[in-house]
Parts: structure tokens; sequence; C-alpha cells
């Protein structure tokens, strides 16, 4: 499975020019474990790369560890009393296993938490100018933040406003912006489809291809698998935590079983998520 | 009449000592989630380096004021950095019960160094007085209310433009999404005792500069500014200051008005208002005059 995945990626990115060597991807995380309370063992042993430039899908149903490699990745993992006992994670060249929170976001790395999590007491703009928090130079700022509101004028009209006072729609927007006030140049979204009505979950999407468009790579969770893997050109699909499938999306479009367990449509009769064992469905995929 | 102003202008001077204990609290508990028990402790080793200062290094008296604020928050800050950074995930009442700790070794500490007996500090206000339009004012008194007001403004002023205030502010409304923006908690935490513990020397100098002089009780102060800060509002900064006055101004005319009005309670019953008129505003109140109640979208 792993040797496939790597070949893909070559044959994606090197087509015509083959010869060079691989430059290393803008994240990759290798064999990962992650254990919570010292007990509790989330992530087991998962692996997965985010090529400089790409989209990458990760898909999972609740509690597959989506949220916990965020975390890890992030370091965000402490005060959930989490810890990386395994595996490393990488910014291309750089270690970033267990970093500091700052560090990971000063190295290129920023996140759109789940829930939005804006801070729904102050201002647009102060939520803003809270994402730009690693950032000094004051001229780089002002442009990030000219182009946020360019991305999303619904953002320059209400600047002054509460966030808390904003729509569910709007926050999403606020919490995507927030996280380009750092200029990443790997951004993590975890599930932005959450709760909006699919007109602006049409819009998330839109605004993902327009950032990844202008340079930023990206790792986005959802459950909302038709809406990732629409734009994705690469998909995980998290069981337990561990990869059990990956593809390039078209590829993950077609299979039988992502189409029966994360689209919800099948060629043959429907069946019921819980007529099938889920030992079966792991059976077939590591097969 | 003349009365009625002299006593509101004692209580505006008792008030704000007050009030920058009280904010000291608030800064704390807002960004910490934590009641620090041990700002009495501050504030009497405030004073107490103040007046060494003063008067054993014979600094001028502006200069020992900032020279005692500024130890008083490095001291702060090396406690949270110490002691508090290793409790960071542990329940708050832990937290709360090594500040209590705290305030215990600061007392003792404070009279091996410096004794019981009352001390005078030298300084230039001592028990002079100008009038104006009938009333008197106390030099001190000035000063005390007018550095509060300076100093208030400039923390406002810190806290909602600088870029450590807005990471003061967004910290200590979601922790973990401030983290995930780099901002670093740890650094927060730092600022905040450093601010809480400048703000108790503050008032305790203040108050050593004052006609009771300096003895080591002078951190019960922080007892009655206590109140102050649950009336304000226990996270709400502009509260604290508001919360402070009120205090201030209900014990100097309680005080002012004992013989009259209140002679059939006993005497000093102006110790107990504080206590008193924040029972009352937290039933009226529970959050406080200034506490937040959560932003909620219609």
């Amino acid at each position: 499975m792993r040797i496939t995945s790597i070949f893909v990626v070559i044959h994606i990115t090197f087509e015509d020019e083959g010869v060079d060597p691989l430059p290393p991807p803008m994240l990759s995380v290798n064999n990962l474990e992650v254990v919570y309370d010292d007990v509790v063992l989330v992530l087991r042993g998962l692996s997965l790369e985010v090529p400089a430039g790409a989209v990458v899908a990760l898909l999972g149903a609740n509690g597959a560890g989506k949220t916990t490699l965020l975390r890890a990745i992030t370091g965000l993992l402490v005060p959930h009393r989490g810890k990386i006992t395994k595996g490393t994670v990488q910014l291309e060249d750089t270690d970033i296993t267990a970093a500091d929170p700052a560090e990971i976001v000063r190295r290129g790395i920023a996140q759109v938490m789940e829930g939005r999590r804006v801070f729904a007491e102050i201002t647009v703009e102060e939520n803003l100018r809270a994402g730009a928090y690693t950032r000094r130079s004051r001229t780089e700022i002002r442009e990030s933040y000219a182009r946020v509101l360019d991305l999303f004028p619904v953002l320059a009209q209400r600047r002054k406003s509460i966030a808390g006072y904003l729509s569910g729609g709007e926050q999403q927007m606020l919490a995507i912006g927030r996280a380009l006030m750092a200029s990443p140049r790997l951004l993590l979204l975890d599930e932005p489809s959450l709760g909006l009505a699919p007109r602006l979950v049409e819009q998330v999407r839109d605004i993902v291809v327009q950032i990844n468009e202008q340079g930023t790579s990206v790792l986005l969770v959802e459950q909302n698998a038709v809406m990732a893997l629409s734009i994705a050109d690469y998909g995980y699909v998290l069981e337990t935590g561990k990869v059990v499938k990956d593809g390039p999306s078209a590829e993950l479009l077609a299979d039988s079983d992502i189409r029966e367990f994360y689209l919800g449509t099948s060629a043959g009769q429907r069946r019921s998520f819980a007529d099938v064992k889920s030992y079966r469905r792991k059976k077939r995929w590591s097969a | 009449m003349t009365a009625f102003l002299q006593n509101c202008f004692a209580g505006l001077a008792l008030g704000s000592t007050y009030a920058l204990v009280a904010l000291g609290f608030v800064v704390i508990f807002k960004s910490t989630g934590v009641i620090n028990f041990a700002q009495g402790g501050l504030l009497a080793l405030g004073a107490y380096l103040g007046y060494t200062f003063s008067n054993n290094l014979a600094v001028a008296f502006g200069v020992a004021v900032l020279l005692c604020c500024a130890s008083a928050a490095l001291v702060g800050a090396t406690f949270e950095r110490i002691v508090l950074r290793r409790m960071v995930g542990q329940p708050p009442f832990a937290v709360i019960m090594i500040t209590i700790g705290l305030l215990f070794i600061l007392e003792p500490m404070i009279t091996a160094i410096w004794g019981f007996d009352q001390k005078q500090v030298t300084n230039p206000w001592n028990i002079r007085t100008v009038e104006a339009g009938g009333l008197v004012f106390g030099v001190r008194d000035l000063w005390t209310i007018g550095l509060t007001a300076a100093v208030v403004a400039a923390f406002f002023a810190f806290f909602r433009y600088s870029s450590l205030g807005l990471a003061m502010r967004v910290t200590a409304f979601d922790p973990e999404a401030a983290l995930a923006q780099g901002i670093s908690a740890r650094r927060v935490y730092a600022t905040s005792w450093a601010i809480a513990a400048a703000l108790a020397a503050l008032a305790g100098i203040l108050m050593a500069a004052g006609p009771g002089g300096l003895t080591p009780s002078i951190g019960f102060i922080a007892l009655a500014a206590f109140p102050a800060m649950i009336l304000g509002g226990m996270d709400s900064p502009a509260g604290a200051v508001l919360g402070g006055l009120v205090i201030g101004l209900a014990e100097a005319l309680t005080r002012g008005y004992q013989d009259e009005l209140f002679s059939w309670a006993g005497s000093n019953v102006s110790v107990i208002v504080p206590y008193l008129l924040m029972i009352v505003i937290l039933l009226i109140r529970p959050y406080g005059l200034l506490g937040t109640k959560e932003v909620r979208r219609v």
C-alpha cells in the first residue's frame, strides 16, 4: 500500500521530469503513535504526506483520530494530556515532532480548528490581529490583512463587529481568515463544513481552492467526503487511528467501499452501516 | 455639603487603592482562572521594598516607587515561572491553594526582614494639604487618585491596543485557540503576574506613605479589595476599578456619618460595609456590576 502511494505521488509531480531528486513533501507524518492520559492509544502508527502545493483530504468517522492527528502536528496535545510516543512529524526538512505550538506556527503551519473557535468577545479585526501574533513585520501583516479582506468581502464589511455576533458561515470565514493571517505555507482545516448550509459549504470549498491556488498547501479534514474529494488531489481514509486506504481522489471516489460508507451511494442495493461489521471492512481494505 | 464632598474625596482616595489591588486580582483571574490570594503579600512586599529604597538607600521617592513596582513585578513573574508553570493543566483549586501558601510564606518573611514595628516611609507628601473651595485635600490623596487614574489608563491602553494585551484577552477567552495562533500562554501568564504584582506594590507604597505608616498588617487591605473585585465582576478590569471606587466611597461615607446615622450599630460600621455591599450587589447581579454575560447570537 505504502509503495503504491509513493509511486502515485512521483507520477503526479514528476511526469515530465523524472530525473530530479524528489523534494521533501511539505508535511510528512511518519509512523505516528499518540497516547492520551498515558493509556488511551488513539493514533497507531499513522503515516501520511502532504506534497508541496497539494490539497490532501483526510476522511474518517468520529473518533478515528483526525483531530488528534492535527493536534499532534501543531503541538496542541499537551493541554489534552496527549503525548507522541512514537514516530515523527516533519515540515519539509525540519523535524517538528512535539515542538512548541508558537514555533510551529512561526515555521509556517496554521490551522482552522474544529468548531471555528473564533474569539467571540472581540471584534473581527482583533481576531485577525490575533492570528498574526507570531509575525513581527507590520508591513507584511498589513499585506496579509488586505489579502484576507479581499478573499472574504463579508469580513471587510463587518470589521468592527464583535465576532460572536457573526453568522456561522461568517465565523467560519473569520476562522479561515485568522489562520491565513499567520501567512502559512501549510493550512490545516478541521471540518470547515461542519454545521453549514449547503451553499456555504460550496463557498468554503471555493475558498479552499483559491487559497491553494495562491500557493498554500492544504490538509483538509472532513466528514463531508464528497466535498473534500472534489477538491483534493489525494485522500487518506482513517479508521481507529490508522490509514486504512489512500489514493488519488478520483480513485477513492470510484472505490466501492468509499462510495458505500463515506459517500452514501452504492451501485447495488443499500445496506445498513450497522449490518457491516467493522472488522470485515478493515479486512477488505487491508487486503 | 462640604462634609459630604470631603467624605467623597476621602472615599475616592481609598477607592483608588482598592481599585489598584482589585485590578491585579482581575488580571490574574481573567488570564489564568485563578484567584491570587497572595495579592496582599505582594502588596506588603512592594511597600517594604519601597521603604528600603526610599529610607535605607535614600533614593528619591518617585524613583523608589518605580523601583518597588519593578521589583515586585519581577517577584510575581519569577514565582509564576518557577512554581505555577508546573501547575498548568492542574485544577485551579490546587493553584489557589498554592497562592495561599505563598501568602503565608511572604508574611513571616517580611517580618523577619523588616521587623514588626511601624515604619515611616520618607516621602515628599507627608501630611501636607492644600485647600480649595472650602475643602481640604491631602497631597498624598491627590497623588493617589492621580497616579491610579494614570496607571489604570495606561493599563487599558495596553490591554486594548498592544499585541501582548490582545494575547492576554484571547488567552483568557479560549486558551487552546490562542495557543493555536502561536500565542504563548506562558508569556501571557507571566505578564499577568508581573502586572498584578506591580499594581499591588503601587497600592502598597501609596498606603505606606499615608498617615497609617507601614506595618506588616498593610496587606489586609487586599481583603477589602476582594469584595471590590467580586462586586465589579471577576473578569472585568473596568469592573474592578469601578468596584474599588464604589467600595471606597461607601466605606468613607459610612465612616463620615458614623455618629449621625450608624451609632445604633456600634462603632466602625465602615469596616463591614464593603462586604455588605458585595452581598447586596451579588444578589441583584450575580456576575457583578460589569462581569460578562456570555455573548450570544440572536
